[in-house]
């Protein structure tokens, strides 16, 4: 006689859903993050098999340490001046983003997205990559754009969507574009832009140029089809570029674990497809510098892509209309095990003398200013609804040219 | 000058653009060394080599994804989806991405792609090699959707759209690939060869979009069509005994309204026929237009003959399909000669 599920004595079948392992009101929990000491992943040739790194992908490339010296075989050993820029650029990236959100809690434009807490993510591989690089952006890279020079005022420009906004009023604020910075316009789609770079890469590597594309998305996204589609086309194609995925824990509410995180590492997934993959401390700016540019320089030497997980935390809201306060407790970002990656470049350069906290006052007091000076010249022009393109403009760029519908349409509406 | 069918023609067009522009360049699957499943990119690896066309994997968000990044680099890619109906994965990326991008970015940034995909029935593909989608692109805006109906315009359309630098959507009726099929199904199939629209030239030329074609000249009633509908429409007037104007799209955005408007205001009576499903299809905007631009000059109900409001069945393809008898019973009631 066949046995029923029930004579069987099994346990019926149940579902999981994945719980954060602290919600407001309960103990911040960062038990399970052990990070390993700075210095102790090994650093490979960049002409080293894929398949014999896979390592890499479930520890923590790391080089400052506790005493807050480079140490290890991914140090980079950068010349003081690169890292006093990075801190210069990480912390005006700070002072803009404090600016633009108290712009938008005063009504002067409807929305604001921060990096806080990863700045090193974008500000070390803007400088770690040449300036020729194409960034397929997500839209919390914004000390990636800062890096390359792009005018603070510009930016400003676009978030108030005013008459000199370089996207004529067309897009939500932070979605910046500018091409001939390398910077590819932010689509505010999820994920969309990770194979695009891969298509970029492709179009350099069959031109035979030099210049390589670095993608970004978040893990929250790696749960899209476009995650696997960029990791299929980059290992087929064999693609130069770099495609970093910011772990920074939250996607709006939800915890990494929506996006399988608590099963493996993100940057495991790239062992599947056969390509290079880094898990990277990434509020340790000489680790993210160190790993953009073995990355590069593999793509470069026509080695393929690299999957970087940049292991980070999102220490402000994720945009000015969620309160984290109500998804996880209020004091996390506190006690994030991998600190702060200003505080630590900060405390790099003071260890070696290169810096101190006065310079860093200053510092700091200077940001301010530029921001503000920016500001300024910005809502000079006009912030959201005192300023705008002319209405015409919004039956422009539909197509390169308007056919006979949008110019009927136009005179509808009367510009 | 050389009589080929549409398969040819399309060949021809990118076979002449991979000549004329080192940034043109061809992918999608098995399009490469196999040439495509219906042989349109055959020869092309073997003579323009590996890196300008070339299979892609299985993945047609990929596709379409991958394009736009070339797109943005300065290349003018011309992808393949092996069939309409398996368009859907790379849906996303064409509308909130490839249409978006001149707009988005106020035009620093553009996708001057060429999506070239085999539409339509006849062949008795089912529900997964039948289908006619191109509503759901007519209705977004920064896309083109061109649709051919013989080698000739194939050709000339499909360099305008290579050439063009906005992305465009190019639907190849895959009936009308061997030879022209004017919907009587049981009859032979005859080649191409033996009408005029097959002679193609060699060399480069184009045919521009947004101009509509006059496929049959007549002063009773209009007829729009696109694709294999054009030929069933002539049929169709011949088996309805109607002096009927067809009218070939040839593209249906951008859309060449005053050949529709001036047409219709002649004859005042308009049938509208497509092998799409009923429901939103692009019928119902061309019946609007014809509406907004030619009320006073009707004489009839404008009449719709469309696929159904089901999914394309296997083994009613001939019930489905809206073939000439359907298509002339409609001309009839329009002139009132039910």
């Amino acid at each position: 006689m066949e046995l029923t599920p029930d004579m069987r004595n099994e346990p019926t079948l149940s579902l999981r859903v994945p719980v954060p392992r602290a919600r407001p009101g309960d103990p911040v929990d960062f038990s399970h993050i052990k990070p390993p000491p700075a210095g102790a992943a090994p650093r490979p040739d960049i002409r080293e098999e894929p398949g014999a790194m896979r390592d890499l992908a479930f520890t923590l490339v790391r080089v400052l340490n506790e005493e807050h010296e480079a140490v290890g075989p991914w140090d980079p050993k950068l010349d003081p001046a690169v890292l006093r820029r990075g801190l210069e650029i990480m912390t005006l990236t700070r002072a803009y983003d404090d600016r633009m959100m108290r712009m938008q809690r005063q009504g002067k434009t409807s929305f604001y997205m921060k990096c806080t807490g990863e700045e090193a993510v974008a500000t070390a591989a803007a400088l770690a990559v040449d300036a020729g690089d194409m960034c397929f952006p997500t839209y919390r890279q914004q000390a990636f754009l800062i890096a390359r020079g792009y005018p603070l005022v510009q930016m400003m420009n676009q978030i108030y969507s005013n008459a000199d906004d370089p996207c004529k009023g067309r897009q939500l604020p932070v979605m910046y574009t500018s091409k001939k910075d390398g910077w590819f316009t932010i689509s505010g789609n999820l994920g969309t832009q990770f194979p695009q770079a891969v298509g970029w890469a492709m179009a350099s590597a069959y031109k035979g140029d030099h210049r390589i594309a670095v993608g970004y998305i978040g893990e929250g996204s790696t749960a899209e089809g476009d995650f696997h589609a960029a990791l299929t086309f980059a290992s087929v194609y064999r693609a130069p570029v770099i495609l970093n995925v910011v772990n920074n824990q939250w996607a709006i509410s939800s915890f990494q674990g929506f996006a399988a995180g608590e099963s493996a590492t993100f940057a495991a997934r790239g062992i599947g497809y056969g390509v290079a993959a880094l898990r990277v401390d990434g509020n340790d700016f000489l680790a993210v510098y160190a790993a953009t540019k073995w990355a590069a320089e593999r793509a470069r030497a026509n080695l393929g892509p690299t999957l970087i997980e940049m292991f980070t935390y999102r220490a402000a809201a994720h945009s000015t209309s969620d309160d984290p306060s109500r998804y996880r407790p209020a004091e996390e970002p506190q006690h994030w095990p991998l600190g702060d990656p200003i505080e630590r470049l900060k405390q790099h350069l003071i260890a070696s003398g290169e810096w101190s906290d006065a310079k860093q006052k200053t510092l700091e007091k200077e940001a301010v200013e530029a921001v503000r000076a920016a500001a300024k010249e910005s809502e000079a022009v006009g912030t959201l609804g005192q300023s705008r393109p002319s209405a015409k403009t919004m039956f422009e760029d539909v197509y390169k040219e308007p056919d006979w519908r949008l110019r009927r349409q136009r005179q509808e509406v009367g510009v | 000058m050389p009589a080929m069918n549409m398969i040819q023609a399309l060949n021809s067009a990118m076979d002449v653009m991979l000549t004329k522009d080192p940034d043109v360049l061809v992918f999608g699957e098995d399009v490469g060394y196999f040439g495509g499943v219906f042989r349109v990119t055959e020869g092309l690896q073997k003579k323009h080599g590996l890196t300008r066309c070339f299979d892609a994997p299985i993945a047609e968000g990929g596709i379409v994804a991958a394009a736009i990044g070339m797109g943005a680099y300065g290349l003018r890619p011309v992808i393949e989806i092996q069939f309409a109906d398996y368009i859907y994965p790379g849906y996303d990326q064409l509308v909130s991405e490839a249409a978006r991008l001149r707009y988005r970015s106020a035009g620093d940034f553009t996708a001057p792609i060429t999506l070239r995909t085999p539409y339509g029935g006849g062949i008795f593909g089912g529900q997964t090699h039948s289908q006619s989608p191109e509503a759901i692109f007519t209705h977004v805006a920064g896309l083109k959707t061109v649709i051919p109906s013989n080698p000739y315009d194939a050709k000339g359309l499909l360099i305008s759209a290579i050439e063009d630098d906005d992305p465009v959507i190019f639907f190849e009726p895959k009936r009308l690939y061997n030879g022209p099929f004017d919907g009587w199904h049981e009859k032979p199939v005859e080649p191409w060869s033996k009408y005029d629209l097959s002679d193609v030239p060699d060399g480069h030329y184009s045919v521009p979009l947004g101009k509509a074609a006059i496929a049959r000249a007549g002063d009773e009633l209009t007829v729009l069509a696109y694709g294999t509908m054009v030929h069933v429409a002539i049929a169709a007037a011949a088996h309805a005994e109607v002096d009927a104007e067809v009218i070939d799209l040839r593209s249906l955005v951008p859309l060449d309204i005053e050949t529709i408007t001036e047409s219709v205001n002649r004859t005042g009576r308009c049938v509208v026929v497509h092998e799409a499903t009923r429901t939103s299809g692009f019928g119902a905007e061309l019946v609007a237009l014809v509406q907004e631009h030619c009320f006073y000059r009707l004489e009839a109900p404008i009449e719709r003959v469309t696929g159904w409001d089901t999914p394309y069945p296997h083994a009613f393809e001939w019930e489905y399909f809206p073939g000439p008898k359907r298509v002339a019973a409609a001309m009839r009631r329009a002139m009132g000669r039910n």
